[in-house]
């Protein structure tokens, strides 16, 4: 039990290797102010693609969908960092670990908003439409509205899932929060600043999970 | 060289396909293997945890939503660290496969028993009454009432879900387990050149696609309908 506590507890050693972890932390919500907005940006284009009048365009934006669905993230990310390099393209791990995510997340974020903008009723785009609303202004002031109200759980719980993806940085070397936690692991052969991260990981993201699983129930009531 | 041939050469290298395609194979069979041995524990401990919640005992279930929420809250690399990096220095050692899997089979157990309560509260009260009410008993009305009704519900969040975590499988390149990543990554530096890295990128897309187009199929099943 001592030795469980020595490995995985260990208040001394997470005392000093809090400072390199904390410059972690930061990393990691620069990271997430990255990734987010563009997730969220590129998930709406992706929406509306995959519901455009044509056919062809509908079908297209599906495939590329579910490809990037079927990819792991971090599959994504090694051939973004460590392949395309030998075309030639070398990228720097934060912008190796943007186009990534931005690949897999507007594909998950677009399911989530085309799920939303499907359950608003035709009638709302056909009624908005017809007081002489332009098409944009139907989707920005009428639709998307209800849209996003619809599916605020799923948005929530995919940013947590964005945020828990952001560790997947460490792989490539980006000095984020797990990156760090694990620089210090390796330092003093013990487990303690990994559990560190995980407190910090637990701080951040406990509250959203709760308050996803608190709108979900509201919702299905 | 024009730039077409460039690029066939750089990702579609043929003579690097015939090479590394065997190992290729044998990573998709670790994948495979590692995947089901996720799913199948993974969500029969979800529903285990999920059936104990209906008992409604106060501190198993206070236990089992902080197991839940935990995992759901905890990036999965960074339980995969901790337990591959922390077990051996106090004396547990487990090969880096059965570490993959534990975690990976946790974690899809906290949200598999998360979608299953879930399903089970939105199976209304008059149900289980008028089941007990003829006579029969508790764990029957669950297992031949409540239970068929709710799973019905949780099929397509279930399928997205645990397509998303078994996707994680792809971690174990970080602890050595060669499933597709691990060989692409491997034979990538040992060739010098991105093809097995884009035969990897293929391989997971041969095995999960028909995944994503059953949970895509599902969903528009059992689609989302404004009262």
């Amino acid at each position: 039990m001592e030795a469980l506590f020595q490995q995985f507890f260990n208040v001394s050693i997470m005392t000093r290797a809090l400072p390199l972890v904390l410059t972690g932390l930061w990393q990691t919500l620069l990271l997430c102010l990255v990734v987010i907005p563009l997730g969220l940006v590129g998930g709406l284009l992706v929406a509306l693609t995959s519901l455009a009048p044509s056919r062809a365009v509908r079908w297209t934006a599906a495939a590329a969908i579910d490809f990037f669905r079927a990819i792991p993230p971090l599959v994504l990310l090694m051939f973004v960092y460590a392949g395309l390099p030998f075309a030639g393209i070398r990228l720097s791990p934060l912008a190796a670990v943007a186009i990534a995510f931005l690949l897999n997340n507007s594909s998950y974020y677009g399911e989530i908003y085309r799920a939303g903008i499907e359950s608003v009723g035709r009638g709302q785009w056909d009624a908005a439409r017809s007081t002489g609303l332009k098409a944009h202004q139907a989707l920005a002031y009428v639709v998307l509205p209800q849209a996003l109200r619809n599916v605020l759980p799923d948005l929530i719980s995919n940013t947590v899932e964005v945020v828990k993806l952001t560790s997947l940085a460490s792989v490539v070397a980006l000095p984020e929060l797990l990156y760090s936690a694990d620089m210090a692991r390796s330092i003093t052969f013990n487990t303690s600043p990994v559990v560190l991260a995980a407190a910090i990981y637990l701080v951040m993201l406990w509250p959203i999970v709760r308050l996803v699983s608190r709108l979900e129930r509201r919702l299905a009531s | 060289m024009d730039a077409w041939s460039r690029f066939l050469d750089t990702f579609f290298k043929w003579e690097l396909i015939e090479r590394y395609f065997p190992a290729i194979l044998d990573g998709m069979a670790v994948t495979i293997e590692i995947a089901a041995a996720v799913v199948v524990t993974g969500i029969l401990l979800g529903l285990v945890l999920a059936i104990l919640r209906t008992f409604r005992i106060r501190p198993l279930s206070a236990l089992i939503v902080i197991f839940a929420d935990m995992l759901r809250a905890l990036p999965p690399l960074v339980l995969v660290l901790i337990v591959f990096f922390g077990l051996p220095n106090v004396g547990i050692y487990l090969p880096s496969f059965a570490v993959l899997w534990i975690v990976l089979a946790g974690v899809l157990a906290a949200f598999a028993e998360e979608i299953f309560w879930a399903g089970i509260l939105s199976i209304p009260k008059g149900q289980w009454e008028a089941a007990r009410s003829t006579g029969i008993g508790f764990i029957t009305t669950l297992t031949h009432i409540v239970l068929p009704q709710a799973v019905r519900l949780t099929v397509a969040p279930l399928t997205n879900r645990t397509l998303a975590i078994t996707k994680n499988t792809a971690l174990g390149m970080v602890i050595g387990v060669s499933e597709i990543l691990g060989q692409a990554t491997t034979g990538q530096s040992f060739a010098g050149n991105a093809t097995p890295l884009t035969m990897g990128a293929i391989a997971y897309v041969i095995l999960f696609i028909p995944v994503v187009v059953l949970g895509r199929w599902l969903e528009t099943r059992f689609r989302w309908r404004r009262a």
